[in-house]
Formats: C-alpha cells, sequence, structure tokens
C-alpha cells in the first residue's frame, strides 16, 4: 500500500522536428547517456545529432547472405552428388549452373530473415517500457516529438533532469513512473 | 542514409501530398479509415461478392481433389492449360509491390510513398492466389510435399535442376520477402492505431502487431537500416522472380518458348501487369475513399501511366523481336508456331492481347489522357484483359505441336472458369479486409516527405535541406 513510486525516467515535449534536432544537440553536449529521441517519422540527420553509431545490421545481413548461399550450394550438391547421384539431362552430378537460382533464392531468404530478425533484437523489442506510462506520449505516433531520459543513466536526476529538459525548451515535462491504481 | 527523409531528389517543384496536410492530419485520414465505427455498406456488398466467389474456388477446388485434374479443359498437346496462366498472370501481378517498395526506394522516387502500402498489400494477396495454381496443377495435391527438399522413405530428393523446383524456391522466398517488407513498413503505422485505440482489443491486437515500437530514435535507426537493406536485397528478387518463372518455359525444348528473350519479356511484362492493377485498385480506393484523394493524387496516376506505356512498349518490343527472330532462325517449327499465333484459330486471343498491352497505352503519349482518370482505369483494365491473353497465348497455342494428328483445341470448363473467377474472389476478400483493418497508405513515410517535416543539419554538411 505505502510503496514507494518507482521512477523509471523523464519525458519532455519539443515543438517539431527542428526543436527535437537542436535539443538532441544539447542534450549530448550535456553527457546523457541512457536517452533517446521520439518522433512519428525518421529525422534526417538525427544520428549525427545524438551522437549514434551506424547500426550494425548490415554485418549480420552480410554473414546470412554467405551462409544462405554456400548451404544452397552445398545441399544441392550433396543431394544430386553425393546421397543420390543420378544423371539429368546428361549434366554432370555437380551441375552448378543448373544450381543457381535456388543458390540465389536462399541467399536472398536468409538475408530477408535476418535483416527483420536482426532488427527485432536491435530495437531492442519491449511491450512495456517507461514511456508508455506516459499519457502525452501517445502522441510521438502521430505528431508529437519527445526526449525521453531513463532512470538507469549515471547523470539521472529526477529534479535536475526535468529542469534541464525544460531549460532546454521542453514542455509538458514529467517524470515516468507507474501510475496507481 | 534515411533516405524516406532525404529531399535531395525532389526535383518536382509540385508537393507530394495535397492539401497541405499537418502531421495530425496525415494520422486522422488514413487511421481513421480503419478506425471508422461502422462498415460501410459497400464494403459489405463487395466482400459478400468476392466471399462467395472465394467460397466457390474452395469448392471446384475441393471437387478438382476428389476428382483429379481431368475436370479441367488440360489435355495433350495443351497440358497446363488456364492453371498455368492463372499463375503467370498473378506472380505477374503480383511484381508491381515489390518494384515500386524496393526498386523506387531506392531510385528515390518519393511518388511512390502513397501507394507502397497499398501496392505491396497487393502483391502479397496475388501471390498467394498465384501459389495456389501450381499446388492445386500437380493433381493429387496429397504429395505436393514433393516440392520441398524433405527426407522421405524413398530417400529420393528433388531435381534441383528443374525450372518447377526453382519456381518453388522463387516464388516461396519471393512471398516470403514481399510480406517482411510490408510488414517492415507497417511496424510505426501499427503503433500509431495502438496509441489512438479505444478499447482494450484494439490496442491489445495493434500493441502485439507493432512489437512495442516507441518511435524512438534509437530504433528509427535500425529500422531505417532494414528498410535499405530489404529495398536492396529485394531489387534483384524482382527481377529474378519472374525469370525464374519464364524458365519454365524458356528451358524446355518447345518452339516458341525455347528462347533466350523469355526474361526480360516476361519482367517486362509483370510490371506492365503490375502497375495496371495497382492503377485500377488505387482509382477504386479513391472513389470509395475520397480523402485519400490528396495522397494517391493525379499526378501519382500520371506517373504510374507513364511506367505502363513505357513497359507496355518494352513488352511490345519483345513480341516484335520473338515474330523477328522465328523468321530469321530459317526453323520452319518455330516459324509456325508464330504465324499459327497470329493468324491461327487462336488469333483473335493474340490480337486482343497485342491491343491492350501495345496499342491502347499508347494513348499515355497525351498529358491529358494521364490525368483523366476516367480515361486511366478503362486503359489499366485492358491493361489486365490483355496481360491475362498474353499468358493465354503462350500457354495455349501450344495445341498445334509437333505431331498434327494430335493438334486440338483447347476448350475450358467450367472448372476452370470457376477456380480462375474464384481466384479473383480471393484476392478481392484479402484485399477488402486490407482496407478495413490496416492503414493502407504509410503514415510515417508520408510524415517523413512534408515541407514541415525537413530539418537543417547539424554538422555542416548540407545536402540541400529545406
Amino acid at each position: 500500500m505505502s510503496e514507494q513510486v518507482k521512477v523509471h525516467g523523464a519525458l519532455a515535449e519539443f515543438d517539431g522536428p527542428q526543436a527535437l534536432m537542436d535539443a538532441a544537440g544539447k542534450m549530448r553536449k550535456a553527457g546523457f547517456s541512457k536517452w533517446d529521441t521520439h518522433s512519428p517519422f525518421p529525422i534526417h540527420g538525427m544520428d549525427d545529432a545524438m551522437g549514434e553509431k551506424r547500426s550494425p545490421l548490415g554485418w549480420f545481413v552480410s554473414a546470412a547472405a554467405f551462409t544462405g548461399f554456400a548451404l544452397a550450394l552445398y545441399f544441392q550438391y550433396w543431394t544430386s552428388a553425393v546421397d543420390y547421384p543420378l544423371i539429368i539431362a546428361g549434366k554432370t552430378y555437380f551441375s552448378y549452373m543448373a544450381f543457381f537460382p535456388i543458390t540465389f533464392a536462399l541467399t536472398v531468404l536468409f538475408s530477408v530473415l535476418t535483416t527483420v530478425g536482426g532488427m527485432v533484437v536491435l530495437i531492442k523489442h519491449a511491450f512495456y517500457h517507461p514511456v508508455f506510462y506516459s499519457n502525452n506520449f501517445a502522441k510521438a505516433s502521430d505528431d508529437g516529438f519527445f526526449v525521453s531520459v531513463m532512470a538507469d543513466d549515471p547523470k539521472f536526476d529526477a529534479s535536475a533532469t526535468s529542469d534541464f529538459l525544460t531549460s532546454i525548451g521542453g514542455t509538458n515535462v514529467e517524470l515516468l513512473q507507474e501510475v496507481e491504481g | 542514409m534515411s533516405a524516406t527523409t532525404s529531399n535531395a531528389s525532389v526535383r518536382s517543384t509540385e508537393p507530394l501530398v495535397w492539401g497541405n496536410p499537418s502531421f495530425h492530419d496525415v494520422t486522422q485520414t488514413v487511421s481513421g479509415i480503419v478506425e471508422e465505427r461502422k462498415t460501410p455498406i459497400w464494403w459489405w456488398v463487395a466482400i459478400s461478392i468476392s466471399g462467395a466467389l472465394t467460397l466457390n474456388f474452395f469448392a471446384m477446388m475441393a471437387y478438382l481433389f476428389w476428382t483429379g485434374i481431368g475436370v479441367w479443359g488440360n489435355n495433350v498437346p495443351v497440358g497446363w492449360g488456364w492453371p498455368i496462366v492463372n499463375f503467370v498472370f498473378w506472380v505477374g501481378i503480383g511484381h508491381a509491390g515489390t518494384l515500386i517498395s524496393a526498386v523506387l526506394f531506392l531510385l528515390r522516387q518519393k511518388w511512390r510513398t502513397s501507394i507502397n502500402r497499398f501496392a505491396e498489400a497487393m502483391t502479397i494477396f496475388a501471390v498467394i492466389c498465384a501459389l495456389i495454381f501450381p499446388g492445386i496443377h500437380v493433381g493429387r495435391i496429397w504429395v505436393a510435399y514433393f516440392m520441398f527438399p524433405i527426407p522421405n522413405q524413398m530417400a529420393m530428393w528433388p531435381n534441383f535442376r528443374s525450372a518447377l523446383m526453382w519456381d518453388v524456391f522463387a516464388v516461396g522466398t519471393y512471398f516470403t520477402a514481399s510480406f517482411l517488407f510490408w510488414y517492415t513498413g507497417l511496424v510505426p503505422d501499427w503503433a500509431t492505431l495502438r496509441d489512438r485505440a479505444q478499447t482494450k482489443w484494439r490496442r491489445l491486437i495493434y500493441g502485439v502487431l507493432a512489437m512495442g515500437w516507441r518511435n524512438g530514435n534509437k530504433q528509427w535507426k535500425h529500422y531505417e537500416l532494414a528498410y535499405l537493406l530489404l529495398a536492396g536485397i529485394s531489387t534483384p528478387l524482382v527481377l529474378s522472380v519472374h525469370s525464374v518463372v519464364s524458365t519454365d518455359f524458356a528451358t524446355s525444348m518447345q518452339f516458341g518458348w525455347h528462347t533466350t528473350i523469355f526474361p526480360p519479356y516476361f519482367v517486362a511484362g509483370a510490371i506492365f501487369s503490375g502497375f495496371g492493377m495497382v492503377m485500377t485498385l488505387a482509382i477504386l480506393a479513391r472513389i470509395v475513399y475520397p480523402p485519400v484523394k490528396n495522397y494517391m493524387t493525379v499526378t501519382t496516376l500520371e506517373r504510374m501511366a507513364k511506367v505502363i506505356m513505357l513497359t507496355g512498349m518494352m513488352v511490345g518490343y519483345a513480341y516484335i523481336t520473338e515474330f523477328f527472330m522465328a523468321y530469321y532462325s530459317g526453323n520452319k517449327y518455330e516459324q509456325f508456331v508464330f504465324v499459327n499465333r497470329m493468324f491461327g484459330p487462336y488469333a483473335w486471343a493474340y490480337w486482343i492481347m497485342f491491343s491492350c498491352n501495345v496499342i491502347i497505352p499508347q494513348i499515355f503519349w497525351s498529358k491529358k489522357m494521364r490525368t483523366s482518370i476516367p480515361v486511366l482505369f478503362v486503359a489499366s483494365i485492358f491493361v489486365n484483359i490483355g496481360m491475362w491473353f498474353e499468358r493465354f497465348v503462350i500457354v495455349i497455342t501450344m495445341h498445334r505441336d509437333f505431331l498434327p494428328s494430335s493438334w486440338g483445341m483447347f476448350k475450358p470448363t467450367i472448372y476452370d472458369i470457376g477456380i480462375f473467377a474464384g481466384s479473383f474472389g480471393l484476392f478481392f476478400t484479402l484485399f477488402l479486409l486490407f482496407l478495413r483493418f490496416v492503414p493502407m497508405i504509410a503514415m510515417s513515410e508520408i510524415k517523413g516527405v512534408l515541407p514541415q517535416a525537413q530539418v537543417k543539419h547539424h554538422h555542416g554538411h548540407d545536402e540541400g535541406g529545406a
């Protein structure tokens, strides 16, 4: 009953894409690490403003593409030349040219599955997240622009961070905490 | 990197979206269609018709499985008949979606933003219809698993050198890739519907579909790269799928089919027919949902008309090349096939194909025609008809093969017609469900191309930002 309400972070709203971009620059300068900007569409240049590194997804997908290619070619070789060798249409057992369409298709299949699977992992997919404690946050997928700071950021302090968010132009500044009842 | 919001490529002075909407207007217009509490009457009428056709489709398939493929008009020498005509037709239709979402994305054609969701959905439904036909054409549906490399009691493997096996993998991969591309594009829009949901169930369903999306830039950066990668991977896929489908014909020892022109010719035809179908559906959507007129603008339709005209001419070039090569080859059998197509008993089909695909799109030289909705609608219907007849001509004119004693005419049965009509029923049923429950325009992408979404850059590398 008398449990203390846990603060998970802070959230502030900004005017538009430009204001959010400016705020992101200031957040970065202030040295926050566990924070994010939220916008209804990706804003070009925001990664630079936030100091975000490029997504590593491309490396995973390249690895998957090579794996798909090699596996597909090997599997067709093994079934057609090793496990059940059979001469068809006068072609050699390992007629790699005829195997190419399927090799290509499986390269693509491995790549797309890894792209989407990798994205789901990298976006830190979670149905519950502190930002959803805010009622105002529903606007982030409509026309709202937000900055959120998580409480596990070493620089986070409930009142100081809220003041800072106000000072860089944030409105509707609120603490992210579980709503009672 | 974020091509959806880069405006370096906008050359046209005309806005992509008419009526200068705010971000909220975009959300309201697009989500409003899905959230409308009362389902419109026309929707019930339309789905009753398409649903009835779909039920008939399943009933006729059940009869087919029970009785065998003798219920169709297929008979030697026309062994493939309508099922393969329909298969190639639907796969072809399915090409526009991925072309629009992937190829036009890489080419930074931002006008694609308003139609890509729509076209991708159409692609997925068309590929579903397409996949059914080779499946039921095997006749003994219970051994359809032979198509997959599954260890079995006979210790046999599929023949990976066969074009029909290539098809299984190419079309299967195409379906998976198109579906994932569509779904990835939908994630931010599912989140919008979740955040606007008024009831618990809506919030739960759309919330699960949105995968906890919270619009954070630390999510967007992975999302955007994933989207770019999917576009990059899908681009060669679009070109390869119909090439592989064409090898079903081209790798056979059959005059009229055994030609190297088939892959590019089929791909051009696929894009042509796909754009025709997107045009038909976009115009219908504009009629039933007038607010989308500001998104699927006349200018967008005009650009699609230009693609239709271009690909129509490529197809026409292929028809003429085929005919010339038959003459130039000096091969009597090859020549006979083409003379028989143009002047034989199926000449009517050939000339329907030729008029619809080559002659009718020529009206799009005129800007007046390209911007007239009724003209575009009628022309797009002709494109659909013409492309069905193209596949009809290719498959059915084999009715006169090497052995004159086996010559005959192909006669479709009621089951051929019912199953073909049923595939349209399934297609439209799925499409109506899509219109009712899924945002038909990519909201987050549209917002990204609005003028007020453009920002100045901090680090001095101004790429022509507004």
